[in-house]
């Protein structure tokens, strides 16, 4: 353990420290434009240099590892002229287009120059240009603005795994470029946006919309994935201008995928804003939210319970889940199901159903096998995860599913979930390493469990799990983990909202934001109440609308994956006449005589921490208690089958929103064609 | 300069496959299997050799250069990704990535060249050629370019074309090279007036000979 002296503070770091970092311990900021946390030290921006007694010249504290009684000066006027000098390189060939740049106000190289710069330039000569890349429909290039730190290309290579920007040239030619014009295809490259520390990369949907310093920024949580991911809504008035990362290091990292940054122009688009009522001609007409209300009240009433089926989809909050169960309560129907179609678990051991080694313990693993999804689809940040575990250990990874491009080494065992089975009996290959290994884990995907067989296929991946020590007491080690692609199910199989009913024979269907294509599959002679906040295939069958609120227009609490509790917050207001979902059950549950006891959202929450105590525990990795299975589950002969949608399409915001459809065409149904020509 | 890598330019062959195939898997031997991004230099070489090879047999002939296709190719040999074969190729000047000539005349005209005439040298060649720095001949056969130090300036001012070094230039010698070379006849590498290697003018000489002379000895 190193002890040295910064600006004359003594400080003990670990080996391998840097200065930069060391410095940061003890609170000194150093300027940089280059390093980044989460990336390699390429130490090519010069910003942080240094002054190190002894050194002849500055050295570059990123790159310097802290050395036992190294005496560091980070003020002195050696520094200082250093950095000034470094800044005036920098900015030679940098535009002066400040007040038409969307980094503007938020930009670090204007930060620092401001900080540490040079009042003028003494730089004559013309200033070089350079040709803009196309990256696709999300990233926008100035690419004279550059100064060529490389962060993008790092970021590519090491977090995403797509290495597909590249350093070209040399010298005052030099360049960032994919060389043949092509987008960046990886599901995380809106982070490269962030990490450009100038506007060389900017948010292309964004472009000229708002100012940093004009928006409100709204601290909340992400519900198109199971993950949670922390984001920053940023709105101006009543529209949601854009979405960033949050940094949760146990979460998301500071990443988010493109799915979540992006798809928020769905959230002004298609939405449902006002009470409709199917006419007597079959048309959608508006109507009074008294009207709507009474005829479902009616409708609700008019038929047995047995013949009423509820369905909530995948972007349901816990609020909305739980006063949705309380109006299937009170009007006794058994027929409600939040999860995925098709999915049936048994919930009576949460440890089955949820991420137990959490989201961050996937980087203790040294095996990994996955089964029966795409990790780069379901949850994009997973599979960054799983990446940055094999750069580290080189572990072992293997696949049951369809075959995909992960962005690092995967056996693929096959499609056939039969394959399961094997593993316990194999004796050479991954099985072998994988029964070997200290600290093995599996993945299995909500997408492998929407199966007739999925009950069996989750048993026997439990019992394989127990089998081979996934399950390890000793060691305090826990490696099941089900990886769910929805935000809402996780708190639906907490509240048992698990119930295998066929639609096609409910009379009256009341579906929350259900949109999935199972909806289609509902009986024509039967009355659909679609509450939801978008006009998709929900609202498409619907005979009455009950318009509601979206993720970003209410205050709400949600259940990741791993089971933990994440509080969102409301950022803007939803449109027209729409509601909190809970306010319209609780409104509908007034008409049917059967008023929840809760009608203020504290007392809703005072309701949610009476049943499910847990969720009380904001933001805490649950303890995943552990029920050894009973039974063994027998596999049936099942392919996986991926849905189409993919990850661009896959939910009704994603489906409103017009950057999602670019990117669905530009990086689903372009190599497509191509590949078929 | 080198000229730019243009990856879609019409010149662009569609195919390329390496000949030698028991070279590049001597290559591929010299590195340890988890490191064979190495071999992307000597690769990139023995590509650049192969188009020089079919390129003298040609009826217009062309010098050695690196196609796209290649630099695909060589990074499907070692297993990483185009742009990374591309950052090594545009990085190097002594890769080319367009067609030249079969003669690749690279004039030094850096200060110690310079000051012993290179300016002269380059307006013989120019003059010689027909054709002005960065421009191939119409026969295909030079295209001379200006680079940086070559690191035989004790034999300035000098040229290389190919892979050989011409040193003790003088725009009459120049003139002779190239017409020589135009004509197929044999040139004489190294110093064009007889030195060897970058021994004195006079002769080879000895700290004792100087001693001598300055009657310190």
């Amino acid at each position: 353990m190193p002890k040295l002296k910064i600006n004359g503070t003594e400080v003990e770091v670990e080996n391998g420290t840097s200065i930069l970092q060391a410095a940061e311990q003890v609170g000194y900021e150093i300027p940089r434009f280059c390093y980044h946390d989460r990336l390699s030290v390429p130490a090519n921006c010069r910003m942080c240099l240094v002054e190190v007694k002894g050194a002849p010249k500055p050295v570059a504290s990123c790159a310097m590892a802290a050395g036992d009684g190294m005496e560091v000066e980070t003020e002195s006027d050696v520094v200082k002229k250093a950095r000034r000098g470094v800044m005036e390189m920098l900015l030679i060939n940098h535009p002066l287009d400040c007040p038409i740049c969307d980094q503007g106000g938020e930009c670090d190289l204007q930060d620092q120059a401001m900080g540490y710069g040079f009042d003028r330039s003494r730089y004559r000569e013309s200033k070089r240009a350079v040709p803009n890349k196309d990256l696709g429909p999300l990233i926008k290039t100035i690419m004279t603005r550059c100064i060529q730190c490389t962060r993008c290309v790092r970021f590519g290579e090491e977090v995403a795994g797509t290495p597909e920007l590249g350093l070209l040239n040399r010298g005052e030619d030099v360049e960032i470029g994919t060389f043949i014009e092509k987008a960046v295809t990886t599901e995380l490259s809106g982070n490269m946006i962030d990490i450009c520390p100038v506007g060389a990369l900017t948010n292309k949907p964004y472009a000229y919309k708002a100012r940093p310093w004009e928006l409100t920024k709204t601290e909340t949580i992400d519900v198109h994935n199971g993950l949670g991911s922390n984001i920053r809504v940023d709105s101006r008035g009543g529209e949601v201008m854009r979405v960033l990362p949050r940094l949760h290091e146990d979460v998301n990292e500071e990443w988010i995928d493109d799915r979540t940054r992006f798809s928020y122009d769905g959230l002004k688009k298609r939405r449902l804003d006002r009470p409709y009522m199917r006419n007597a001609k079959g048309k959608l007409e508006e109507c009074s939210w008294e009207d709507a209300l009474s005829l479902c009240a009616t409708r609700l009433q008019k038929v047995p319970a047995s013949k009423i089926g509820m369905r909530a989809g995948g972007l349901c909050v816990v609020e909305d889940l739980v006063a949705f169960k309380d109006l299937a309560d009170a009007l006794d129907v058994k027929h409600i199901s939040a999860v995925p179609h098709g999915m049936m678990l048994s919930t009576a051991s949460r440890g089955h159903y949820i991420m137990n080694s959490g989201i961050a313990g996937v980087e203790n693993a040294d095996a990994i096998l996955i089964i029966g999804f795409n990790p780069r689809h379901d949850a994009a940040l997973l599979n960054a995860r799983i990446r940055k575990t094999w750069l580290e250990k080189r572990i072992p990874i293997a696949m049951i599913g369809q075959e995909i491009d992960l962005g690092y080494p995967c056996e693929y065992l096959g499609n056939n979930l039969k394959e399961i089975d094997k593993i316990g009996s194999a004796r050479s290959g991954f099985a072998k390493e994988f029964k070997s290994a200290e600290k093995p884990l599996i993945l299995l995907g909500s997408e492998a469990l929407q199966h007739k067989d999925g009950e069996d296929i989750h048993k026997a991946t439990v019992a394989l799990a127990e089998k081979i020590g996934v399950i390890n007491k000793d060691n305090d080690w826990n490696g099941f983990n089900v990886v769910h692609a929805h935000a809402a199910t996780t708190a639906a199989l907490d509240m048992g909202l698990v119930s295998d009913f066929d639609l096609k024979k409910s009379e009256v269907v009341y579906l929350l934001n259900a949109d999935s294509k199972v909806v289609e599959t509902i009986s024509k002679d039967a009355f659909v109440i679609y509450q939801g906040h978008h006009g998709d295939r929900g609202a498409h069958r619907a005979d009455v609308i009950l318009p509601g609120s979206a993720f970003t227009e209410k205050d709400f609490l949600l259940v990741n994956t791993e089971g933990r509790v994440q509080l969102g917050k409301r950022a803007v207001f939803a449109p027209g006449q729409a509601k909190e979902d809970w306010r319209i059950l609780r409104a509908l549950s007034e008409k049917l005589n059967k008023t929840f006891s809760y009608s203020s959202h504290y007392e809703l929450r005072e309701r949610i921490y009476k049943e499910f105590s847990e969720y009380q525990n904001v933001d805490v990795l649950p303890e995943g208690e552990w029920v050894s299975a009973s039974s063994n589950g027998k596999i049936g002969d099942v392919d996986i089958k991926v849905d189409t949608d993919g990850f661009y399409l896959a939910n009704s915001i994603c489906r409103a929103s017009n950057t999602m459809h670019q990117c669905y065409e530009e990086f689903i149904l372009k190599p497509l064609n191509e590949k078929a020509a | 300069m080198k000229p730019k890598f243009e990856p879609n330019a019409e010149y662009q062959p569609k195919d390329f496959s390496f000949k030698n195939k028991k070279k590049v898997d001597e290559i591929l031997a010299r590195y340890p299997s988890n490191q064979a991004r190495s071999a992307i230099m000597p690769l990139l070489d023995l590509a650049q050799r192969q188009v020089g090879e079919e390129g003298a047999k040609a009826k217009t002939p062309y010098g050695g250069w690196i196609p796209r296709a290649a630099m695909d190719e060589i990074a499907d040999v070692v297993g990483q990704p185009p742009i990374k074969v591309y950052e090594v190729a545009t990085f190097y000047s002594m890769y080319n990535l367009a067609p030249v000539g079969k003669y690749l005349v690279q004039c030094c005209t850096t200060t110690p060249c310079w000051l012993r005439g290179s300016a002269d040298i380059v307006k013989a060649c120019e003059k010689e050629l027909g054709a002005h720095l960065g421009e191939t001949t119409e026969d295909g056969l030079f295209t001379a370019i200006e680079v940086e130090c070559l690191g035989a300036c004790v034999n300035a001012p000098m040229v290389q074309i190919n892979d050989d070094y011409y040193e003790d230039l003088t725009p009459e010698n120049m003139t002779q090279i190239l017409k020589d070379l135009k004509e197929g006849k044999k040139v004489s590498v190294g110093s064009q007036q007889g030195r060897r290697g970058s021994m004195a003018v006079e002769g080879p000489t000895t700290l004792e000979d100087l001693a001598k002379k300055e009657k310190v000895v």
